[in-house]
């Protein structure tokens, strides 16, 4: 278990490493990074000026190192836009993202699970297929396109929701269907295989031999074992959401990361690009580690196997 | 004629294989119009998409009251026409997405076969390096790169490569490792072929196959990407017309009912992505029974 957690926090650490080695040499290697970090519009003065205090004039390991160092004491810039820390704006911002992943989540859990699972108990029926065309569906509809067509359905045309912004439940309601559409279709085709094959295991063969009643043997018994892969996927996704929210966000003009993001390259604010980019990587590193860990913790077959 | 029949038989056999198997006909049929489309986008585009005149803002499509048969499918916020834009906007979304698919597809696949063909440390720096890559947030990191190198088409399909290589890398790695176990590889090695003629001669066509599904079933993600790129405003840049753009532009008329900008550059995206992956299912089952369990 130690052998395997070490070995786990060691691939982290190393993603973690490329992570800001690709950043770092992008921007650099890509063009002259002042003209990214200075202002739009700044004189000649200025621009040496922050050449100077990122050492850019000193050679590449010496500002990787300055780099990195400023990373780790948390120090990711300022944003020229808002004219504050960007560690600051991104954590004022942290809460609406995980709300919208949360809501989003919910949803596609409270859809994808009980789908998933009457698909696989109809395998080859009707269930089944409307289940495959649901899927199908929820993997090729654009995020961002769903979110306007309910914009375009839900506000212009009933005036029901709110088209744009925060602060209510009704504010929430569109923009988690729109996030939470794709993931939801994912969860249910997962929970269609693990389930199927829970279902053709001994364990479950012996309760319906011992004369169980099928509900019990698929609610109690399959159930409980079917729905760790899909938990363990669940606990990424919400991640990946935050990540992905960058679209849903921009639509519905949703005070999160995303929309953070989004600002960042329409104002030109590069410094709160790249911190964005940054902390979401990590972000998605360390969550994937420590649900690997948790996973290991909770079947043992895991950790043996590697 | 019996030489005739029998060179026939098996096609028609197979053909009819194909059928009973469900030949995706629509998606294919799809696919193979918006193909037409972007190539001959010159021909069939009734106006130039990037020019418009603002007399003629916000025209609703033909069938629709105050629409007129200039604009068939209305005109947006610019007085450009939709339908051009539409038919030119499959020129971006096909260049791009097949582009981007064979710049991954190449890096991924050449990638692969040399980690699971020569292994060792090779295998363990290129491995590491796609767990790690595959650890990042694609939209996200694609975003990133898009606001350093600046939008273009070209930046957007070196983007689009470099950001879904890792999936090809997993999967061709797999499948080489069994393939070097199997005896004609081995027979290559005893008759003293060198590893880049067992590679290239052995390896590779085997694989190709698996390419070909991965490729067609990015294909989806690909332009879904890059829709949102343009979207963000970090893709293919404007006047051009592409699918993700359109969308943005339509977002300005939405509030005032203007459907038609949002609705159909959305069913465009929509019905590409659809083809394709309904295309790919197919031919994962038909090509790569390996496969079948994704």
């Amino acid at each position: 278990m130690k052998r395997y957690i070490l070995k786990r926090v060691g691939f982290a650490a190393i993603s973690l490493v490329l992570l800001s080695v690709t950043i770092f040499l992008l921007v650099r290697l890509t063009g002259d990074p002042t003209v990214l970090l200075v202002e739009p519009g700044a004189s000649q003065a200025d621009m040496e000026a922050i050449r100077k205090q990122f050492g850019l004039d000193r050679p590449i390991w010496v500002q990787y190192g300055h780099f990195v160092s400023s990373l780790v004491r948390g120090d990711l810039g300022h944003s020229f836009y808002y004219r504050t820390p960007v560690l600051e704006l991104y954590l004022s911002r942290l809460p609406s993202s995980l709300m919208l992943a949360a809501a989003a989540m919910a949803f596609s859990l409270v859809i994808g699970i009980p789908t998933g699972i009457i698909a696989a108990v109809r395998v080859n029926q009707w269930w089944d297929s409307a289940g495959k065309v649901f899927a199908l569906l929820g993997l090729s509809l654009p995020s961002f396109w769903v979110g306007l067509l309910l914009i375009l359905f839900f506000s212009v045309y009933l005036g029901w929701l709110p088209s744009s912004g925060s602060g209510t439940a009704a504010h929430l309601v569109m923009p988690a269907f729109a996030l939470g559409w794709y993931f939801a279709a994912a969860h249910m085709r997962l929970t269609r295989s693990s389930m199927l094959d829970v279902l053709g295991s001994e364990y479950v063969k012996l309760a319906r031999l011992k004369g169980l009643p099928e509900a019990l043997v698929i609610g109690k018994h399959a159930f409980k074992n079917a729905l760790i892969p899909v938990l363990t996927l669940a606990g990424i996704n919400l991640v990946i959401m935050v990540n992905v929210a960058v679209v849903v966000e921009t639509v519905f003009a949703w005070p999160g990361i995303g929309r953070l993001l989004y600002e960042g390259i329409a104002f030109r604010d590069f410094p709160v690009v790249q911190a964005t980019v940054i902390l979401n990587g990590a972000m998605v590193v360390v969550v994937s580690l420590l649900v690997d860990i948790l996973y290991a913790v909770i079947d043992p077959r895991i950790r043996l196997a590697r | 004629m019996n030489g005739s029949r029998a060179a026939t038989l098996p096609v028609a056999r197979r053909l009819s294989s194909l059928r009973s198997d469900g030949f995706p006909t629509i998606p294919v049929a799809i696919l193979g119009l918006l193909i037409f489309v972007a190539v001959f986008a010159n021909a069939l585009a009734p106006h130039d998409p990037e020019v418009g005149s603002l007399g003629e803002r916000f025209r609703p499509p033909v069938w629709q009251q105050g629409g007129s048969e200039k604009f068939l499918l209305g005109s947006d916020h610019l007085g450009r026409d939709v339908l051009s834009r539409l038919i030119f906007g499959a020129r971006v979304s096909i260049v791009v997405g097949f582009t981007a698919v064979l710049v991954a597809g190449v890096l991924g696949t050449g990638l692969g076969i040399l980690s699971g063909y020569l292994g060792g440390w090779v295998d363990q720096v290129i491995m590491r390096l796609t767990d790690a890559w595959l650890a990042l947030p694609a939209l996200t990191f694609a975003i990133f790169l898009a606001a350093v190198v600046g939008p273009s088409e070209m930046n957007i399909v070196i983007i689009l490569g470099s950001v879904y290589w890792t999936r090809y890398a997993r999967v061709i790695r797999g499948e080489v490792l069994s393939l070097k176990e199997r005896d004609f590889v081995r027979l290559a090695i005893v008759a003293g072929c060198s590893k880049r003629t067992i590679m290239k001669r052995h390896i590779l066509p085997n694989v190709l196959n698996s390419a070909i599904v991965l490729g067609t079933l990015m294909l989806g993600v690909v332009v879904v990407t890059e829709a949102a790129l343009s979207f963000l405003g970090v893709g293919v840049p404007p006047p051009k017309p592409a699918w993700g753009l359109m969308l943005a532009d339509g977002k300005k008329g939405m509030m005032a009912g203007y459907w038609w900008l949002t609705v159909l550059p959305g069913c465009c995206i929509m019905f590409m992505v659809l083809s394709a992956n309904l295309l790919g299912d197919w031919l994962r089952v038909k090509l790569d029974p390996q496969l079948r369990q994704l």
